[in-house]
């Protein structure tokens, strides 16, 4: 099968750190997720695509931007294969384009309350933008 | 000087593909002691065999270097040549010139060249051979079965059906085993105790046949053939001869509150108990960690009530030694814990139950006397949720579960379902896997019947959280061939939990000598030639201690390896290897290395009188080597500092002239 | 004892209260936490991608300045810990990043993960023990039905945190022992409050949110505690129908030091 994703699917792998070859499709990462309703592609669909190199739907996916890197499916994974770091990975690969950026600074006053605490922002200026 | 014979064979095409034989035959030919050299297409063939005796009758050899494949293959086939022409067996040398060198290389010129080394370090071998005898040793008939399942049952059975005396070592107070909890068996569905009871019965009626329960095997020592076992029988406080089992102190005993085994721990049993009606001995057995009366000297009723007058506080544990020339482990298996798992709650609800639990929930003799209630408010569950692989299949990476598939977890889910929506059709029964394993007869019938004829929801996928809630268990999964996460209420959640060998394995192994994998998994002595032996000579495996198995397959190697057992305990006598360790007197110093190094105990010391060149006479210590123990492996050889030390068939002058064949 | 301290920017603002009680709680047990100077944010969220460098410095910084006073470091926020751990961990066992940190960063001695870093938890738990907090209690919280709520960034990863069983862990429910009060076990206590994607979806937060509270509610919990101000914040914010309080906030009125705690 060609796989025309093959650098950006090596350079995934590499910085991720996982082997979804361990990958057993059980769904325990896609059974255990919090934001499951909220994603269009789900953690076990994140080890299976990158493995196949079907990579551009997952790039373009608002999954990315659901993710609570709660890392239960890190813990809960039989295999090991922590799903979770793939996300990542694929986020970052997203949001490191030029302009990517999910979140931008002048959307953020309308998100605030009084109470919202720095951790907040900060985090999700982290997991959305570069 | 020997009169070396060399036979190269071409194995059809396999050596003579990649070695030029006729070359090979033609160097060994002017190796020192070669009288005849030759080559033929299969050696191991009655003509081959054939071409070999007559070249010792007419080149009167005294040794034979045959060039072929692995000594594990034909060399027991040339020995026999060898006997059946007048030569001692040990005379003969097999030169591998097919799994090491044919096989491996693709170039006829280097496997050519390859093939005359080991041909003459074979000969180089020869030339130094010695005539060896292997000796004899007495064989016990007495089999030794240490567990009382059905794999333990099923051995004894059959080996005291050959006429052999058996004795069954249980630790618990009856035997049984895993089994005699369970309520129907797959893929029939007959109840587990109609067919295991009337066994049981079998074994404590049968006059070969003893049984040692509430006791465990502290030491082994010895060999195939004379082991010297040391059983200590715990102290149970009831004169087992006198016991009748009417079970009037189990009713009295005013110490009610002590979780019951049996039943896992759902209900109480008395300090003084029966395990269960069926039980084999049916003895009451007094349980010290509760017994008033053993703990502070306060109540006495049981002695009090007991007509046979069995009661005995003063027991202590006794120890028996016997003899045994054969033992059989069947040490069985027990489900793993759940501590590490309680994403599924287990420990946070009561309704969060495993299989094993699930059977007693549903078994007549059970604590709800078989109606499945909910062990939280014994209430009927309407929507049941079962997990498989709980445990298994993880990776090592995971840092918890087993690696391996626990093999019967699949079926008795399918039964348990199936089971549950033919008894109470008002119940939703799913049940979550990652792949169903069907492969034994009769068995994916049984699963498709589950789905088909009795409705249970199958659903590819795994549940991820089990959260207790009100009197509803939320379970949170995946329905994978759906693309959804599953959210179900549900009333009772029972977990496949992976099995693993009982704790008892490890510590026995090491007693026996016997090896074991990284799950604590007994090893065989060939996985697939020689599955119920394992690698200790005289020690052979029945039922899960050697891997995750159901019971038509226990029941089967439990009698395969009675089976072996009967074969060994047949025999008057046991014919040794003669290719064991020996000192040499004269040069052992009597320093004891070689009795640190020995893996099997086989080496000890005596004083003996020596006349010294002055014509005095001196007591020296030095080691002795029973021939019988020895297994051959070499470690003393190199262990000894003073070369004192030697493997008969493999001396160290022996080896020498090999690697010097080959480096010249 | 002396231990480095790493407070963190949301300790400074939003919750001055979770870092005041425990400086106080920290003076009245005998440990002296000594603020890291210079510290910088963390980040809030750690990063597992191997190629994220620069965003760790910081962190790294905090665990070298640990290192150097042969301190260890101890933090009180949730999320903190779990970047500092994380990057602590990755310079442990991650050669290539440990490397790249140490020419970015160029110090003397080049670190290698060598600071011991403990929540506050841990702290009390393994550093003061459980048993010396009882001893010290003037008020305790007897009767006071309380739900530990880890969330996820104590526990998890596992490999990497050790803090405690993660689907099964003890360490507040200990705690809420040691200060006389009754835990709460619930199933929800270490799943997700919706984090930082109260930001981008704040009905997933509430969702979530809502899942938790409800369920330390249905098992009898009348009063929630977090180590982390984002959780607290999320449960809060969601309408959770029990008070959801600092930890430390407990420990202080435990001790007896709430009332003069300037927070």
């Amino acid at each position: 099968m060609h796989n025309k994703n093959q650098y950006l699917q090596e350079e995934l792998l590499r910085t991720s750190g996982v082997n979804p070859k361990k990958c057993m499709r059980c769904g325990k990462c896609s059974a255990t997720c919090p934001a499951y309703d909220e994603m269009e592609y789900h953690p076990h669909q994140f080890v299976n695509m990158v493995e196949s190199g079907d990579i551009e739907p997952l790039l373009n996916s608002k999954s990315l931007y659901r993710c609570l890197s709660c890392f239960a499916c890190i813990d809960r994974c039989p295999r090991g294969v922590e799903p979770a770091k793939l996300v990542e990975a694929v986020r970052l690969a997203a949001i490191r384009k030029q302009g990517a950026n999910h979140l931008k600074a002048d959307d953020v006053p309308a998100m605030l309350d009084d109470d919202i605490p720095q951790q907040a922002l900060v985090s999700a200026f982290r997991k959305y933008a570069k | 000087m020997q009169r070396i014979g060399v036979f190269v064979c071409w194995c059809g095409s396999n050596i003579a593909g990649t070695v030029d034989v006729q070359a090979v035959s033609d160097a060994l030919a002017h190796e020192p002691g070669v009288v005849f050299s030759t080559n033929y297409q299969y050696m191991c063939s009655q003509a081959g065999q054939n071409m070999i005796k007559d070249a010792v009758a007419e080149h009167k050899l005294t040794g034979i270097v045959v060039c072929s494949c692995s000594p594990r293959m034909h060399e027991a086939t040339f020995r026999k040549t060898a006997a059946a022409a007048g030569i001692n067996p040990y005379m003969v040398e097999i030169a591998n010139i097919r799994e090491q060198c044919s096989w491996v290389h693709k170039d006829m010129q280097t496997g050519t060249e390859k093939a005359i080394i080991l041909g003459k370090a074979a000969v180089a071998k020869v030339n130094l051979n010695t005539p060896l005898t292997p000796g004899e040793s007495p064989v016990t008939k007495r089999a030794l079965v240490i567990g009382g399942g059905i794999a333990g049952i099923q051995t004894a059975l059959d080996i005291a059906d050959a006429g052999f005396p058996v004795d069954i070592v249980e630790k618990k107070p009856t035997i049984g085993g895993k089994m005699a909890q369970l309520d129907k068996t797959f893929p029939t569905l007959d109840c587990a105790a109609c067919i295991l009871t009337p066994k049981m019965v079998d074994v404590a009626q049968n006059d070969k046949i003893r049984i040692f329960s509430y006791s465990e095997v502290t030491d082994v020592k010895g060999f195939v053939g004379n082991f010297d076992v040391t059983i200590k029988k715990h102290a149970r406080y009831v004169k087992e001869d006198i016991c009748t089992g009417c079970g009037a102190c189990t009713e009295k005993c005013p110490m009610k509150k002590v979780p019951n085994e049996f039943n896992l721990g759902m209900d109480n049993r008395s300090a003084i108990y029966i395990p269960f009606a069926q039980a084999v001995p049916k003895v009451a057995t007094i349980d010290p960690n509760y017994c008033n009366m053993l703990k502070n000297g306060k109540c006495g009723v049981c002695s009090k009530v007991c007509a046979a007058g069995a009661i005995d506080y003063t027991q202590k544990d006794e120890f028996i030694e016997e003899k045994y020339g054969a033992i059989v482990v069947a040490t069985g298996f027990n489900p793993i814990s759940m501590d590490k798992f309680d994403e599924f709650a287990y420990n946070q609800s009561k309704d969060v139950i495993t299989s094993l639990e699930f059977e007693r929930l549903t078994n007549a003799a059970g604590p709800t006397a078989g109606k499945l209630l909910r062990p939280s408010d014994l209430k009927h569950p309407h929507t049941i949720v079962f997990v498989q692989c709980v445990g298994s299949r993880c990776d090592a990476c995971a840092e918890k579960g087993k690696e391996y598939c626990s093999k019967i977890c699949c079926m008795y889910t399918a039964k348990h379902a199936m089971l549950t929506r033919d008894k109470y059709p008002d119940t939703e029964v799913y049940v979550f896997y990652i792949d169903v394993r069907t492969p034994g007869k009769n068995f994916d019938e049984f699963y498709r019947r589950a789905v088909e004829e009795y409705g249970v929801h199958y659903i590819k996928g795994m549940v991820g959280k089990v959260t207790p809630e009100g009197d509803k268990l939320k379970v949170q999964a995946s329905d994978l061939l759906a693309n959804k996460q599953l959210h179900i209420d549900a009333d009772l959640v029972v977990l496949a939990a992976a099995i693993e060998p009982d704790k008892s394995a490890r510590p026995l192994a090491t007693m026996l000598t016997a090896s074991m994998d990284t799950n604590d998994f007994f090893t065989e002595a060939h996985p697939k030639l020689r599955p119920v032996e394992s690698p200790t000579a005289g020690v052979f495996l029945s039922g899960a201690c050697q891997g995750p198995k159901d019971i038509p397959e226990t029941v089967s190697q439990a009698g395969a390896a009675a089976s072996k057992v009967i074969g060994l305990l047949a025999k008057d006598k046991l014919t040794g290897n003669p290719c064991v360790a020996s000192s040499n007197e004269l040069m052992c110093n009597g320093c004891s290395t070689c009795e640190r190094v020995c893996p099997y105990g086989a080496i000890t010391y005596e004083n003996k009188e020596f006349r010294m060149p002055d014509r005095t006479t001196a007591i020296r210590r030095i080691a002795v080597v029973n021939p019988a123990v020895c297994q051959g492996c070499g470690c003393c050889t190199v262990a000894c500092p003073s070369g004192a030390m030697d493997l008969r068939g493999f001396a160290n002058s022996q080896i020498i002239a090999e690697v010097d064949a080959i480096c010249k | 004892m002396k231990v480095s301290y790493f407070p963190g920017c949301t300790l400074k603002t939003k919750a001055k209260d979770l870092d005041a009680y425990a400086r106080k709680c920290a003076e009245v047990l005998g440990v002296t936490l000594e603020e890291i100077e210079n510290w910088q944010c963390c980040g809030g969220v750690f990063s597992t991608s191997r190629d994220e460098v620069a965003t760790k410095l910081s962190s790294v910084r905090a665990l070298k300045a640990a290192n150097d006073k042969e301190q260890p470091l101890v933090t009180v926020c949730s999320a903190c810990h779990n970047v500092i751990k994380q990057t602590n961990h990755q310079m442990q066992t991650d050669a290539e990043f440990a490397d790249k940190v140490n020419r970015y960063m160029a110090p003397e001695a080049p670190y290698g993960g060598e600071t011991v870093v403990y929540h506050y938890l841990e702290m009390l738990r393994d550093l003061v023990g459980f048993d010396k907090i009882k001893e010290k209690v003037v008020n305790p919280q007897t009767g006071k039905k309380i739900a530990a709520y880890y969330g996820c960034l104590l526990l998890r990863p596992n490999k990497v945190m050790q803090m405690d069983d993660p689907e099964n862990p003890r360490i507040i429910e200990d705690f809420i022992r040691a200060i006389g009060a009754e835990p709460v076990i619930y199933a929800s206590r270490n799943e997700c409050c919706g984090g930082y994607v109260a930001m981008e979806s704040p009905e997933l937060a509430k969702k979530k949110s809502n899942a938790v509270t409800s369920n330390a509610a249905a098992a009898g919990a009348e009063m929630m505690v977090t180590a982390c101000p984002l959780c607290r914040y999320n449960l809060v914010k969601n309408g959770s129908e029990i008070p959801v309080v600092y930890f430390t906030e407990l420990l202080a009125d435990a001790l007896g030091v709430k009332e003069d705690t300037n927070a």
